[in-house]
């Protein structure tokens, strides 16, 4: 055992004399300082990178199995549910990952608003975030033509046909997307190669730089407050604890849990009742028969309920845009000095609630068929949503915020 | 910092301990990722036993079927054959078939288990050829005394007419009896020898 | 804290909405139980019987069946192998989708995962409405599936039924006849009980057919939660020991 650790050591100092090995692990783990006071919110960091890397793993052993064709896709998902050992494991996995990197990355941004952590001077963290987030949607969108049933194919011709919606560039970029006049076996190829390779390894890129960009600046926290402001003789914040062991072992916990959550619903729920995996998508894509209902899957709806609420077909198009748009405004738009809503004012709370109620409404009206009322809802919740964001300059610079402690309160 | 003395030993129990339990369940997750990538139901039915009709089978005639991927001979042998073969022992490898080529209904000296037709993998045991068939006597460049058998292009391998390797060639074995039966005199099926004894 | 409760609130209530599928006929609900072997194995026979004339099951293989639903290889070449002899191959059938838009107007979909798109409700329904209607192609027609191409296979089980009608009044004083359930004309071979006993192991079995491996997940699905438990136990502990540290 000793001659094993001696060995060991051995090696790390080779390593260690050719890369930087031990530097990286005190800049990043063992010496780099986060705020003692991190809560519920601040497992959802963690969490993200797991989903990404269930989603990388399951997603290379899917391949091995997938066809990419427009005659064999749909077959071929059914070989690897019924076929190829544990396919069905892996299948699951890849799907219930899909809707759990939408809950965990929403969840994720929601802390960034409760706590400001998108502020100076957070702003480029904050503004990496927000490509993450549009790389994914780009990402979903892509894998969900691959499976090349009823609603992969009309949901992706759907989506197209908004780009098609677009003045003067509109048809002939849609066109371009597709690769063909209708959404075809060239399209799914091409959807497949995205997919696969280029949206992955700009997603890994970006977290890359998201990362990195979070240790230069540190950690925020539910105080909201700077931890680096008050430092030991040493140089290390008086309220900061090493990420490694604290967070490591911390994290552990949570990963834990979440595998959990994820586990029963791949074990026994994971159609979770339509909504990760849509039933209509159970029938193979058919060009000449649309299906009664189309409706995204559930991570994009709040958009489209924006997307529908919006009578002009091009007007929809740039509200929905919009609308994924203003929150990389968000730094500049808050005016607020203070930054965790533990110590903000009346208006900036009401108006947080009111954006959450509006986000999950719109969410839930998207899934639904446009009756009158429920568009006349979805206009109503879409001025609230929008409301959200422009008012903001105004509402949080004449707030009555409470005064903010110099050290975290709560440990 | 701490209240008391920080209880090194309950740490690193505990470390251990999560470390034990948490690798096992790593371990046991990859076990599905590994067992995955073995032959899917699609790919063992088609690797399924196939049926040949040898009726139509003339002596010295060689029938090649498909099965796992792979060429399977089947050829129907004249009695010259069979009995040129006992003269050819000292020029082959293995002359008894001791190394594990074929199921032991085979392991004799007609590595078959119906004298009159030899059923053998048409891969060279080298490295994978398919080997030609030259089944007449002294063939030009085979040699004056070529008592027939088969020639492999790719590296000069020779096998004689009950697949056996000779001497002073590339490849290291006699080439593969897969498993078979007769299942009635005119029928016989590759892949599938249970009952066989 | 407030913060946490909510959203677990708001992702409960939303969750449960869902499970209304547009579509299904009101009043036809089925609990499958896929469990019950024997009732697949007389499910299977009538899928085949009844069904696989014109419907394939192209992603499910025979050798499957027999070793979920306990069915040997010599019953299985026997009893529901017509097309094939390879145990190993798949439930497809030999009738050629341009036949078959030519005999019904539209090639009848592979079965193989008709309970997922559908649900078995949708399908006790779609089995239990059918109904004589002569300006149909084969007479008949269905409450949950207007103008069906499919013929009723089932009629010498279930008998004939003809519609009941009913009239309503619009607002505007407009009358119109609709459909308010079916009667019985002639009797079928089998009593109604009897029949509503058949459906089910019919739904059943293509409840079954459409995901075999079910019951392979849900067995080892709680084996993992509970080696999760027990780790999670064990994360937690060691997560409180190294915390003492921290004030």
């Amino acid at each position: 055992m000793n001659t094993a650790i001696k060995l060991l050591s051995a090696l790390v100092e080779w390593i260690d004399a050719r890369f930087p090995l031990l530097k990286l692990w005190n800049e990043h783990l063992a010496k780099y300082y986060a705020p003692k006071n991190f809560n519920f919110w601040y497992f959802f960091g963690s969490l993200a990178l797991v989903v990404l890397v269930i989603q990388i793993v399951t997603g290379i052993w899917l391949t091995m199995n997938y066809k990419p064709s427009a005659e064999h896709a749909f077959a071929s998902v059914e070989y690897i549910m019924r076929d190829v050992e544990w396919g069905w494991w892996i299948r699951y996995m890849h799907s219930t990952g899909a809707s759990a990197f939408f809950i965990v990355i929403y969840l994720h941004m929601f802390r960034a608003l409760l706590y400001g952590s998108y502020k100076k001077p957070r702003e480029l963290l904050w503004v990496t975030g927000m490509f993450i987030y549009l790389t994914l949607m780009a990402e979903a969108f892509f894998g969900y033509l691959l499976p090349w049933g009823q609603m992969s194919y009309w949901g992706a011709q759907v989506i197209i046909s908004l780009f098609g919606a677009i003045p003067v560039i509109g048809e002939p970029l849609a066109l371009w997307i597709r690769g063909d006049f209708v959404v075809s076996d060239v399209t799914l190829n091409r959807f497949f190669a995205l997919h696969v390779i280029a949206m992955p390894l700009v997603l890994l890129g970006l977290v890359f730089v998201h990362i990195i960009a979070l240790h230069e600046v540190g950690s925020n926290n539910p105080d909201g407050v700077e931890i680096k402001k008050y430092k030991d003789a040493n140089g290390i914040p008086l309220d900061g604890i090493p990420f490694h062991p604290y967070y490591t072992v911390k994290d552990i916990v949570g990963v834990t849990v979440f595998l959990i959550f994820f586990s029963l619903v791949v074990f026994y729920a994971p159609e979770m009742g339509g909504y990760f995996l849509e039933h209509a998508n159970f029938i193979p894509a058919d060009p000449l028969k649309t299906p009664e209902h189309i409706a995204p899957v559930w991570y994009f709806t709040p958009f489209y309920a924006i997307l529908r609420a919006v009578p002009s077909q091009f007007g929809g198009v740039v509200a929905m845009g919009l609308a994924t748009m203003l929150f990389f405004f968000l730094p500049w738009l808050d005016r607020s000095p203070v930054k965790s809503i533990r110590y903000r004012g009346w208006k900036y709370k009401a108006a947080l609630t009111a954006f959450v109620i509006s986000f999950l409404a719109l969410g839930w009206l998207g899934l639904q068929a446009a009756t009158p009322l429920y568009t006349w809802l979805a206009r109503f919740f879409a001025v609230v949503y929008f409301a959200f964001f422009l008012l903001m300059p105004f509402y949080t610079s004449t707030d009555n915020d409470k005064p903010v402690p110099d050290r975290v309160r709560y440990p | 910092m701490h209240d008391g003395e920080i209880d090194k030993q309950r740490r690193r129990f505990l470390t251990t301990v999560a470390t034990v339990v948490g690798g096992a369940g790593v371990i046991a997750t990859t076990i599905p990722f590994i067992s995955t990538m073995t032959p899917s139901a699609k790919t063992k039915a088609i690797g399924g036993p196939v049926e040949v009709d040898i009726s139509g089978l003339a002596p010295g005639q060689r029938l090649t079927v498909k099965w796992q991927g792979k060429p399977v001979w089947i050829i129907r042998r004249d009695d010259k054959t069979l009995n040129d073969l006992e003269t050819l022992n000292a020029e082959v490898r293995d002359p008894l078939s001791d190394v594990n080529q074929q199921p032991p209904y085979a392991k004799n000296e007609y590595r078959s288990i119906n004298p009159e037709y030899l059923v053998v993998i048409g891969l060279c045991t080298h490295l994978g050829c398919s080997p030609n068939y030259f089944p007449s006597d002294g063939q030009q460049d085979l040699g004056s005394d070529w008592k027939g058998g088969f020639f492999c292009p790719c590296h000069g391998s020779r096998f004689d007419l009950a697949g056996r390797v000779y001497k002073g060639v590339p490849a290291p074995t006699n080439l593969i009896v897969p498993p078979y039966k007769f299942i009635s005199d005119a029928r016989i099926i590759i892949g599938d020898d249970s009952g066989a004894s | 804290m407030m913060m946490r409760i909510f959203t677990v609130c708001v992702f409960m209530i939303l969750a449960p909405i869902s499970f209304a599928a547009s579509g299904d006929l009101p009043g036809y609900h089925i609990k499958v139980d896929t469990s019950d072997t024997k009732s697949l194995q007389r499910g299977a026979r009538i899928f085949v019987n009844y069904c696989m004339g014109c419907h394939s099951a192209a992603y499910m293989r025979y050798n499957r069946l027999g070793k979920d639903l306990g069915i040997t290889d010599e019953v299985l070449k026997s009893n529901f192998m017509f097309g094939t002899d390879k145990i190993g191959d798949t439930m497809s059938i030999a009738m050629k989708s341009a036949d078959a838009i030519n005999f019904f107007g539209v090639a009848p979909p592979d079965l193989s995962v008709i309970a997922r798109s559908r649900g078995a409700d949708w399908l006790y329904a779609y089995f239990m409405t059918f109904y004589s209607d002569p300006s149909r192609p084969f007479g008949v027609n269905n409450l949950q599936f207007k103008d069906v191409a499919m013929p009723h296979v089932l009629w010498e089980l279930q008998g004939t039924y003809k519609p009941a009608y009913k009239t309503v009044t619009h607002k505007d004083g407009t009358e119109i006849e609709v459909i308010d359930g079916l009667e019985q004309v002639s009797p079928g071979k089998l009593t109604p009980e009897e029949y509503k006993s058949t459906i089910y192991d019919l739904i059943n079995f293509l409840v079954y057919l459409s995901e075999p491996a079910k019951f392979q997940r849900q067995n080892i699905g709680i084996w993992v939660i509970i080696y999760l438990l027990a780790f999670l136990v064990l994360a937690y502990l060691l997560k409180k020991e190294y915390w003492k540290d921290i004030h």
